[in-house]
């Protein structure tokens, strides 16, 4: 019985870890947001300013 | 060891580091608030970042340390939830598997934060038990420990242990999933 219980206890576990992997990845698929995207383009263009005045 | 300059690295995580945020927040506006932050003191602080050890682990730490301490600066014990998480959803057909897709994420989105994240971490990120650990600066055991409780909430809150639930919704996940390694 302990076995029939354990097995079932992993084969919920992966269940849940099988769809909360899927959510993950939808979650990674969503549109990067433009303040992240404008955010780089800024600290781009700092550290290249920075490098071309310490060369 | 990745022959990438950290800071062009650094872009490569950002979707997992958003998808991080969204489901430790639950709030698209915080998760972007967040994730804003986390960019900027972790492309200003590069230099301490030393090279061979885990990026995605790095920015992940730095991104919770200033959710939890923004938490504790507002002094909010409930955070101001928009079912960011469990409304992004990705187009999938209208069926009983996207119901069963809803109600996994509104599920997830009922555990406590420090649940969501023990999940997020060691169940969808893969991290070990010992990484997820020292992100989460709690002992190895208590990582484990909160995995197996969120996981206990998780099946009790979708009664996956009655005897016919996890057949029904394995059956409608692998609609959605199409993952052929369901467990039968």
């Amino acid at each position: 019985m302990a076995d029939d219980g354990d097995a079932k206890k992993d084969r919920i576990d992966r269940f849940i870890d099988q769809n909360l992997k899927r959510v993950f990845s939808d979650l990674e698929s969503d549109e990067m947001p433009d303040q992240i995207i404008d955010l780089l383009a800024v600290l781009r263009a700092q550290d290249t300013e920075m490098k071309d005045k310490n060369e | 060891m990745s022959d990438l300059d950290p800071k062009d690295e650094l872009v490569t995580h950002l979707p997992a580091l958003r998808a991080f945020a969204l489901s430790l927040t639950r709030n698209r506006a915080t998760a972007d608030d967040m994730m804003q932050d986390a960019v900027l003191k972790a492309w200003s602080n590069m230099d301490k970042f030393q090279p061979g050890t885990n990026m995605r682990a790095w920015l992940f730490t730095i991104l919770r340390n200033n959710y939890y301490s923004s938490r504790r600066k507002l002094n909010r014990e409930v955070a101001d939830v928009d079912n960011a998480f469990s409304d992004t959803l990705s187009v999938k057909p209208d069926h009983d598997g996207r119901l069963q897709m809803m109600d996994f994420r509104a599920a997830f989105e009922q555990l406590a934060d420090e649940h969501r994240e023990a999940l997020i971490l060691v169940g969808a990120s893969g991290f070990s038990y010992d990484d997820a650990a020292q992100m989460c600066g709690v002992a190895t055991g208590t990582m484990k420990s909160r995995v197996n409780r969120a996981r206990a909430k998780l099946t009790e809150i979708l009664q996956l242990d009655s005897n016919d639930a996890l057949e029904l919704t394995d059956a409608a996940t692998v609609a959605v999933v199409g993952s052929p390694n369901l467990p039968s």
